[in-house]
C-alpha cells in the first residue's frame, strides 16, 4: 500500500519532511491522490512542522499550486509551519509569477529549513 | 494569414475531453521542440501554458463531458511556437478571472492558469465568446 503513495515521508529533527516522488505534478487523478496524503498528514497523523522538499519536482501545473496553498491553510489552521526548499529555478520563477512566494514560506536547501524550524 | 513562419511541425487534431488526449499531444509537442532545439527555460514555459489551455478546455470549457472535443492546432518553427486550442463550452471572459496575485486572493487555491499562459508566452488571444485562445511564443534566448 505504502509503495502506491505519491509522496516519500520522514522524520528528521522533529520535522516532516515530504519528497514528492514524482518529477512532473500535473496529472488530474496524481494532484487529487497528493492532495489527499497531505490531508491525511495534518487531519490525522496531526503533523504541525511540514517541510516540502521539491528537489525531484521538475514541473508543476496551477492546480498543484492550488494543492500547496490548501495544504499551506490546513497547517496554519492548525497553529504548524510549513516551509518548502529544494526548489529549481524554474519552479521558483512560477512561485514569483503568481507571487506565492510571498505566502509561502522558502528556503534553499534542507539544513536551511531544518535550521529554520529550531530558530 | 499567410503562413512565412516555415514551421518545422504541425499537427491539428480534434481530441475528446479526456486529459490523457492532452497529455498525449503535449508530449509530442515537448519531443517537437526538442528537435527544433528551443532551450529548456522557455520550452518550460511553452510546456506549462499548453498544459494549462488544454486542461482549461476539458475540465472548464467541456466540463468533461465525453460528447464534446477539443481542436488543438499546434505548430512548431525555429523562433516560433503557435498553439490554437477550441472547445466546445460557453467561453469565458479572460479578463473577468480575479486576479490571483492581489493580496486578498494569494491563498484562492485556484485561478491561476490563465494567468501563467499570459506570463510565458509572447502574443495571446480569446476569441469573442471565450472558447478558443491562440497563443504565440517567439524565441528569445538563444
Amino acid at each position: 500500500m505504502s509503495d502506491q503513495k505519491r509522496l516519500r515521508v520522514s522524520e528528521l529533527d522533529g520535522v516532516c519532511v515530504v519528497e514528492f516522488k514524482d518529477r512532473k505534478i500535473l496529472d488530474d487523478a496524481q494532484i487529487q491522490e497528493i492532495g489527499q496524503e497531505f490531508h491525511d498528514l495534518v487531519e490525522v497523523e496531526k503533523k504541525q512542522n511540514i517541510l516540502l522538499n521539491f528537489s525531484h519536482v521538475e514541473f508543476l501545473s496551477s492546480s498543484a499550486l492550488g494543492k500547496l496553498i490548501s495544504l499551506d491553510k490546513q497547517v496554519k489552521q492548525r497553529d504548524g509551519h510549513l516551509k518548502m526548499s529544494n526548489i529549481r529555478p524554474e519552479i521558483m520563477e512560477v512561485f514569483a509569477i503568481t507571487r506565492l512566494n510571498k505566502l509561502f514560506d522558502i528556503k534553499d536547501d534542507l539544513p536551511d529549513a531544518l535550521q529554520a524550524f529550531r530558530g | 494569414m499567410g503562413d512565412e513562419n516555415n514551421w518545422l511541425w504541425s499537427n491539428q487534431e480534434t481530441i475528446p475531453s479526456d486529459t490523457a488526449e492532452g497529455q498525449r499531444l503535449i508530449k509530442e509537442l515537448l519531443t517537437q521542440l526538442e528537435i527544433a532545439q528551443w532551450g529548456s527555460h522557455e520550452t518550460f514555459g511553452i510546456h506549462l501554458a499548453a498544459e494549462e489551455a488544454i486542461v482549461n478546455a476539458i475540465k472548464h470549457g467541456n466540463k468533461q463531458d465525453p460528447n464534446k472535443s477539443v481542436e488543438v492546432d499546434m505548430r512548431v518553427a525555429k523562433e516560433r511556437v503557435l498553439i490554437h486550442i477550441t472547445d466546445e463550452g460557453p467561453g469565458f471572459d479572460p479578463h473577468a478571472v480575479p486576479d490571483p496575485t492581489l493580496d486578498e486572493n494569494l491563498d484562492v487555491p485556484s485561478g491561476r492558469g490563465v494567468m501563467l499562459i499570459k506570463a510565458y508566452m509572447t502574443e495571446v488571444e480569446y476569441n469573442a465568446k471565450g472558447n478558443s485562445v491562440r497563443m504565440v511564443k517567439d524565441r528569445s534566448e538563444p
